[in-house]
């Protein structure tokens, strides 16, 4: 193991101007994507669920998305539209954004007790209040749970957009690689790692601070 | 031209390229259920155990494939182990919650029963716990293997250890739109084959999980 030399010589080589700036754009990929994931996904599921319609068509989309390679994708949208354009790596990454979204938010509002939801239209809410101040609080806890493993899955694809040319920290193991350089494959690696580690507590602190208490203790 | 219509070494390497697709996916799988089965049952005589274990599998299982795959290769070097090592142990985050709710799932009064009929623990566990657990624990199973069989094409970046992925980055490295196609479909197919398979076999498995299943 020579894990921490290579370290070292990672930071050697590329100084102030390096990684940072991958940092920036692994983050900017990623969050676009996320973002664009839960644009589309959350108010479809939050529908579904709500209505307690279409488990079926999600369910099996939710398969399809896991089920296709992103590396595939990635490679094909590269070699149809061109290297760098952006569409090439916010495709594959907002694809693999969509199934847990979906399929949380959606199983998140169907577990919202049913009792909970018919007292708060007996107390007369319309539709759009019950979902927004009880189906949605109540549902907080797996809806973040979801865009956590969506953010999860897209920081480390991101990774992967490096290999069609793209930026991000994949950058260093996709030219580390093929220059034989090991100290840098292994900096990008940690790099990513760490990120992902970092997104990881964010949503741990999104629960902590959002999470109304009461629906934390059941 | 069909995407089939392929230079032959490929075509003639394309079965064996499967084979490695599934004996390492499917190898990982194993090795992460063979993994998550007893840890699941631990997380189950020892509540306490619970979060810490699941806390430690989903920090495993958010670091990114790529990244594992080449810290490992100072480690195994570039071998079969190399990525079969991380999909297994990113199985783990999907089998152990998997293996915990579906042993829970079963009823205390179905245990009991058990108890009274003078079962011993581990003839409760294999002919009364588990079979009631299937379906939960299959469906685990199978979103694990999905995403596995997915995985595994990250590891063509490192060598040719991606199986069907190897064919994607074949085809980026000359350019060649069709090979990447055939990677990119048969990975597709062989995917959701693996899940109908499995789907399959629990509906085999377990006759009266069905009505259940339609009544709710």
């Amino acid at each position: 193991m020579n894990l921490f030399s290579d370290l070292q010589t990672f930071f050697e080589h590329f100084g102030y101007h390096g990684p940072w700036t991958r940092v920036v754009e692994h983050c900017e990929y990623s969050l676009v994507a996320l973002g664009i994931a839960a644009a589309i996904a959350f108010p479809l599921a939050v529908l579904t669920g709500h209505t307690g319609r279409g488990a079926g068509p999600i369910e099996a989309l939710a398969v399809i998305g896991r089920a296709v390679p992103s590396l595939g994708l990635l490679v094909i949208l590269a070699i149809k539209l061109g290297p760098l354009n952006p569409a090439v790596a916010m495709v594959p990454l907002v694809l693999l954004g969509l199934p847990p979204i979906l399929l949380y938010t959606h199983a998140g509002i169907r577990a919202v007790d049913r009792a909970t939801v018919d007292a708060a239209r007996g107390m007369g809410m319309t539709p759009l209040q019950v979902v927004w101040r009880v189906e949605l609080p109540a549902a907080l806890p797996l809806i973040l749970a979801g865009l956590r493993a969506g953010a999860i899955q897209i920081v480390a694809t991101a990774t992967l957009a490096a290999y069609v040319s793209f930026g991000g920290l994949g950058r260093y193991i996709v030219d580390g690689l093929s220059q034989y350089d090991y100290p840098q494959v292994v900096g990008g690696a940690v790099l990513v790692a760490l990120l992902s580690l970092v997104t990881l507590g964010v949503f741990w602190l999104l629960d902590r601070l959002f999470v109304s208490p009461g629906v934390r203790s059941r | 031209m069909s995407i089939f219509d392929l230079p032959s070494e490929v075509q003639s390497s394309f079965l064996g390229l499967i084979g490695i697709q599934l004996e390492v996916s499917l190898g990982a799988c194993a090795a992460g259920l063979a993994l998550a089965l007893p840890l699941g049952q631990l997380c189950l005589r020892l509540p306490r155990f619970y979060p810490p274990v699941l806390g430690v599998v989903t920090v495993i299982y958010s670091l990114p494939s790529l990244a594992l795959f080449v810290l490992l290769i100072d480690v195994t070097g570039v071998t079969e182990t190399t990525v079969f090592i991380p999909l297994a142990l990113y199985s783990l985050a999907i089998l152990v919650p998997g293996v915990v709710d579906a042993l829970r799932s079963v009823p205390r009064d179905v245990i009991d029963a058990a108890n009274g009929m003078g079962y011993g623990r581990l003839r409760r566990y294999l002919t009364v716990e588990l079979p009631i657990a299937l379906p939960t624990l299959v469906a685990a199973i199978r979103v694990a293997l999905v995403s596995t069989i997915s995985l595994m094409s990250v590891g063509g970046l490192i060598g040719n250890y991606g199986g069907l992925g190897d064919l994607i980055t074949l085809g980026h490295t000359f350019f060649y739109t069709r090979l990447v196609w055939l990677g990119l479909l048969s990975l597709l197919v062989l995917a959701v084959l693996c899940d109908l398979v499995l789907r399959g076999a629990q509906r085999l498995l377990t006759p009266w999980a069905r009505q259940y299943r339609s009544a709710a």
